[in-house]
């Protein structure tokens, strides 16, 4: 009997929450916020779903609703990855430690 | 490009972003691991063009719109201040929702172009979980936009409670299962668009109830939801990328959101039934008795300061509101040339997001060692000399070690109380957010000093 690829997708989902689990944990306190930033940007990878529906359909006609909301969604996703990847970056590069010339 | 080709290359940004939030566990390491997020989302967008393959037309306003939203998120996120970071969260915490929930309405419509069968006869499982994506977006993306609202202040940060809103929220989210299931035996697109609506009106009930210092949970919460939204559609596109990210991302929140109760030593279920704070402010104005308390002026607070030798700072929200973190750093730079230590502690709840004072800390370059946690630090309290608590009120209140009457009996609190004194920076004795009056500014030992806490900083720093 074949395995349902579904069962396939189901295993990495379920294995991937526990990695997260795991290393969500050892992120020490004081990143939290740059977490959450950066939780954001990654999960835009949702744009890959958008590029598909922007790109999909007939040449004579690319403003089908379908399209139309994939052009959208594509915008929004790009906000966050630009925006969400960025700031994370600017917060990253605050964090110093004490000079040692004293 | 072939399917498995392009599975390879989407399972690799899917490890990338795992190492991405690896990074974090150090500051030093953190800046390598954000670079391997966004080459994780390099991959996986340039993947996609390729596996699509055949361009349409369609290319050019794909393109299009990519640049249009890069280069306004670029913009926000060099413009935004780092006072305005949970807000930024929280808008773009609705942004992935309302993308989620875009791609999903897609996919219905246009089911070809996705596999996913044609349309009146989507796969079955596609449905549930293009439901399960939608429903989830939708709440996140409502939810999201009254969190920032209230963040923003543009609506009161009070909880918004009425009867029944408990029983209506329980009755709308049975009524989406039931769509889910009418959606599915049926076909019929009207139940999808039904489904959605219902969505985003749960979104909008969940939060409107939830108080402005409650707001760390929410927002980690919404952030959890984020990523189970992006993980639905991850099963739905049948994209590995996805759903590690959805998987990764949602745990993220659920483990936030969990050190944010703990925080406050109160259910996940009490903060999201909300209406906290609301009950208590009533009966505190109650019993106004005037009980006496000290307060001093900047010369007071610098004279105290000067004899001491170590010196603990306890920094809040209200630091944030008053953007006093770079005038407290200059005072901080002149008590260490009088060769007097100064750490900082951190309260897991203080401020509106996880590690919200970290990052003000850190904007006006403090030095993140010499910052702690509240384990770290607690200890440390009994030697110190002074404690400069400025911003903070509840998570300094020892009422909640001594009384079980006391609304925040248990929360964790940070032992401030046991310095040789206390300063604390406050505009005026109103009660904090739990509406309780704080023991600890009628100690023998607290100087209270009623001011703005930028100016107060200000004018300390002058008088050292």
């Amino acid at each position: 009997m074949e395995i349902d690829p579904f069962i396939f997708r189901l295993s990495i989902f379920i294995l991937s929450i526990f990695i997260g689990y795991y290393v969500v944990w050892s992120v020490t306190p004081s990143l939290h916020t740059p977490l959450m930033s950066v939780t954001n940007a990654i999960s835009s990878v949702i744009i890959v779903g958008a590029i598909i529906a922007g790109l999909a359909g007939s040449t004579d006609n690319v403003f089908t609703i379908s399209n139309i909301l994939g052009f959208l969604a594509i915008s929004l996703a790009a906000i966050n990855i630009f925006g969400g990847f960025l700031v994370t970056q600017r917060m990253l590069q605050m964090y110093k430690k004490k000079k040692k010339d004293k | 490009m072939s399917a498995n080709l392009s599975a390879i290359f989407y399972l690799a940004s899917g490890v990338l972003f795992i190492l991405a939030l690896r990074g974090l566990s150090s500051p030093e390491t953190s800046r390598q691991g954000n670079f391997f997020g966004i080459l994780g989302m390099a991959i996986a967008i340039t993947v996609t063009f390729l596996s699509v393959g055949s361009f349409s037309s369609g290319l050019i306003y794909v393109l299009i719109f990519l640049l249009v939203g890069g280069l306004i998120g670029a913009f926000i996120a060099y413009k935004i201040p780092m006072t305005a970071m949970p807000e930024l969260v929280a808008g773009f915490h609705s942004l992935v929702g309302l993308s989620a929930v875009f791609v999903a309405i897609s996919a219905f419509l246009n089911p070809e172009a996705f596999n996913l069968g044609s349309v009146g006869a989507i796969k079955l499982a596609s449905l549930i979980e293009m439901s399960i994506g939608a429903a989830v977006g939708a709440i996140t993306f409502s939810g999201s936009i009254i969190a920032f609202l209230k963040l923003q202040g543009i609506m009161s940060g009070s909880p918004i409670t009425f009867k029944g809103q408990h029983f209506l929220n329980a009755l709308l989210l049975i009524s989406i299962l039931i769509f889910t299931y009418l959606l599915c035996s049926s076909q019929s697109s009207n139940f999808f668009w039904i489904l959605i609506a219902v969505s985003f009106l749960i979104g909008f009930l969940l939060i409107i109830p939830i108080g402005g210092a409650d707001m760390p949970v929410v927002i980690s919460m919404l952030n959890s939801y984020s990523g189970w939204a992006a993980a639905g559609i991850g099963f739905t596109l049948e994209n590995t990328a996805l759903i590690i990210t959805g998987a990764l991302v949602g745990s993220s929140g659920a483990i936030l959101s969990y050190i944010m109760c703990k925080g406050m030593n109160r259910s996940f279920f009490n903060v999201i039934l909300g209406g906290f704070g609301a009950t208590e402010q009533s009966a505190s104005t109650g019993n106004k008795e005037q009980r006496p308390v000290k307060s001093g002026n900047a010369e007071d607070a610098a004279f105290l300061m000067k004899n001491a030798s170590s010196v603990i700072i306890v920094p809040g929200y209200g630091m944030a509101v008053a953007q006093a973190q770079h005038a407290l750093r200059e005072m901080v730079d002149k008590l260490k040339k009088n060769d007097i230590k100064v750490t900082y502690a951190i309260h897991p709840v203080a401020g509106r997001m996880p590690g919200h004072m970290n990052v003000l800390l850190a904007e006006a370059n403090v030095p993140y060692d010499e910052v702690f946690e509240l384990e770290e630090i607690n200890n440390d309290f009994a030697n110190a000399d002074v404690a400069f608590v400025i911003g903070a009120n509840d998570v300094t209140n020892p009422i909640a070690k001594t009384d079980p009457q006391s609304p925040i009996y248990g929360m964790p609190v940070l032992d401030v109380e046991k310095c040789k004194s206390v300063l604390f920076v406050k505009r005026s004795l109103s009660p904090g957010y739990a509406g309780i009056d704080n023991e600890l500014f009628y100690k023998d030992n607290t100087l209270m000093l009623f001011a703005d806490a930028k100016k107060m900083t200000e004018d300390i720093t002058k008088n050292l």
